[in-house]
């Protein structure tokens, strides 16, 4: 929906008047989700104001009426474009809280499922800002490289969206056995297909005139907007959550950190683009390192117990009702948890009572900080520009609104 | 030296009380000195926490009878991080804003007015954010019900009745 006001009063100078435009939430570019209130001067954004929202569904208040494992299905339905990062970022804050130690192969599970997400959200990311700037035959090569990573991700989980399958103190089940099969035919057709949108990009008149110099922020201006992820490496700040603060097995792993330097829509281009490869060199070291072993740690105030120890025998029924009706016993205390999220820094603060249920979970959304940056991105660039700016700061609705 | 006794000596009358919890390094200040506190945390050389990653509130009536406003610091140069948190008053929770400080502050601290009440000081444009300007109450409060209703409003015509709007800047 789009409306004008004119602000000119009788006998004005129609070419001093600004205009006051209203793009969005039902606009192709703004994925039905983001209003963008513009003041125009001709064709020359002078004003912004952003609004969110139009996703809220309470996250937040959701998680404290359940049990923390409850909180995991709700944790895939924030950026819906990696919903396992989501899934392992939160279980390891919880892990935290009660002091447990995942077994070695679960955590490696945990890494290579998060690069093959993290690939995934920048895959759809790239593709769908390329689509809105025209290239559309690069949307359609990247979303099928994504579809083979989404059949890897319903091999491993049985979901290819809505995946729920990390839990606190492992993951729902293991890998299949054929899987590392799986994974090396979808890093060849992602190898083929982003080397293609590559060819199609990187020397396209149309494209890098749209994307250099648009856009442009500057380290101080990206740290004081709060700013993480491709956005802030883009500026050439080298901050990533797995290499300063290394969780899970990010420190057994060698990868690069790309960033830019001008802080364009090219560089954070670049950025996502450089970033897929290194995904794919971190699966690859999992898949060297990874050894057979429990995936779940052995503590049946935690983890569910077997099927069989349920049917079979009374302590087995007693660990299933105490944790599905109680939940786990966490602690009091309260824990900020974070991790790299596929467009910056994903954290949860997490509150506990002591009793089996959260007293407070909040997520920092990136995306929510990213969109906080439009309107200083987009002043002084035209409506056009404004939709590749949006593209590149990558909004996923569910994880912006929560 | 302890970024306790750190802040107890630059900033008079802030009373930071450590109070760690799970490892992670947490300080309690004085609420009328957040500002001066956060300040100091970032321009101080042997600080420098450049970045607020995250501002957000707890609801703790019911136990401690406050709202606590929580604060999430990162240094980039010490890679280090600070959670710090200020306790404000049940009834009519009021914290200066941070806004100066940090620009990622304004929709941060729209969002703790949105979802639980509690007003910054010095804000320039503290209105809703996720929720729209008709909500009643405050949704993340724990005295808030989760299957609470809400009254239906009147459609309004963005035209010709805009909603109060900044440019953002």
């Amino acid at each position: 929906m789009a409306g004008t006001t004119s602000t000119h009063g009788a006998g004005a100078d129609p070419t001093a008047e600004i205009m006051e435009l209203q793009m969005g939430p039902s606009h192709p570019a703004t994925h039905g989700t983001i209003k963008f209130n513009l003041k125009l001067d001709g064709e020359t954004i002078v004003g912004c104001d952003t609004e969110i929202g139009y996703l809220h569904r309470g996250f937040e208040k959701m998680c404290e009426q359940g049990t923390w494992n409850q909180c995991i299905p709700y944790t895939d339905r924030l950026n819906y474009a990696s919903p396992l990062i989501n899934n392992f970022i939160f279980v390891e804050g919880v892990e935290q809280m009660l002091g447990v130690q995942v077994p070695e192969r679960c955590s490696y599970i945990r890494v290579m499922l998060s690069e093959v997400s993290r690939i995934a959200d920048h895959l759809t990311c790239l593709g769908m800002a390329s689509a809105e700037l025209g290239a559309q035959t690069v949307a359609f090569y990247m979303v099928q490289a994504r579809e083979t990573l989404y059949n890897l991700t319903q091999h491993a989980t049985g979901a290819r969206v809505t995946v729920s399958y990390g839990r606190v103190g492992g993951l729902t089940r293991d890998l299949p056995d054929d899987f590392e099969d799986h994974v090396r035919v979808a890093m060849l057709s992602v190898r083929e297909h982003v080397g293609n949108c590559q060819k199609l990009l990187e020397r396209n008149r149309i494209f890098l005139d749209r994307m250099i110099g648009i856009g442009v922020i500057d380290r101080e201006s990206a740290l004081g907007l709060g700013l993480t992820g491709p956005m802030l490496r883009g500026t050439g700040v080298k901050r990533d959550v797995r290499k300063d603060e290394p969780y899970m097995f990010y420190d057994r792993m060698e990868f690069d950190v790309p960033v830019g330097t001008k802080g364009d829509n090219f560089d954070r281009f670049a950025v996502r683009l450089d970033e897929i490869d290194q995904s794919m060199r971190i699966i690859e070291q999992c898949l060297a390192q990874m050894e057979d072993g429990p995936v779940c740690v052995d503590d049946p105030t935690i983890v569910l117990p077997q099927k069989k120890e349920v049917y079979e025998s009374i302590e087995g029924l007693m660990a299933q009702f105490k944790l599905v009706i109680e939940g786990i016993k966490v602690p009091a205390g309260e824990l900020y948890v974070a991790g790299e999220g596929a467009n910056g820094e994903l954290g949860f603060y997490l509150v506990s009572d002591g009793s089996g249920r959260p007293f407070r979970v909040r997520v920092r959304p990136p995306c929510f900080y990213g969109m906080g940056a439009v309107a200083q991105l987009v002043c002084g660039h035209t409506v056009a520009d404004l939709v590749a700016i949006f593209g590149m700061v990558n909004m996923i609705g569910g994880e912006c609104d929560r | 030296m302890e970024v306790e006794e750190a802040v107890a000596q630059s900033v008079a009358g802030s009373d930071p009380v450590r109070e760690d919890s799970f490892g992670g390094p947490l300080l309690v200040v004085s609420a009328a000195k957040i500002v001066d506190v956060l300040r100091f945390l970032r321009d101080d050389p042997a600080h420098r926490y450049e970045m607020l990653i995250d501002l957000t509130a707890i609801d703790r009536r019911v136990d401690l009878g406050v709202f606590e406003i929580v604060y999430v610091l990162r240094s980039l140069e010490h890679n280090t991080r600070l959670t710090v948190k200020v306790r404000s008053d049940g009834g009519d929770p009021v914290v200066p804003s941070a806004t100066g400080l940090w620009a990622c502050a304004n929709w941060a601290e729209r969002e703790v007015w949105d979802l639980f009440g509690v007003r910054f000081d010095g804000h320039p444009d503290l209105r809703r954010i996720l929720m729209y300007e008709e909500f009643e109450g405050h949704p993340l409060r724990k005295d808030y019900p989760v299957d609470r209703r809400q009254p239906l409003v009147e459609e309004r015509d963005p035209i010709r009745d805009p909603w109060p709007s900044r440019d953002g800047l």
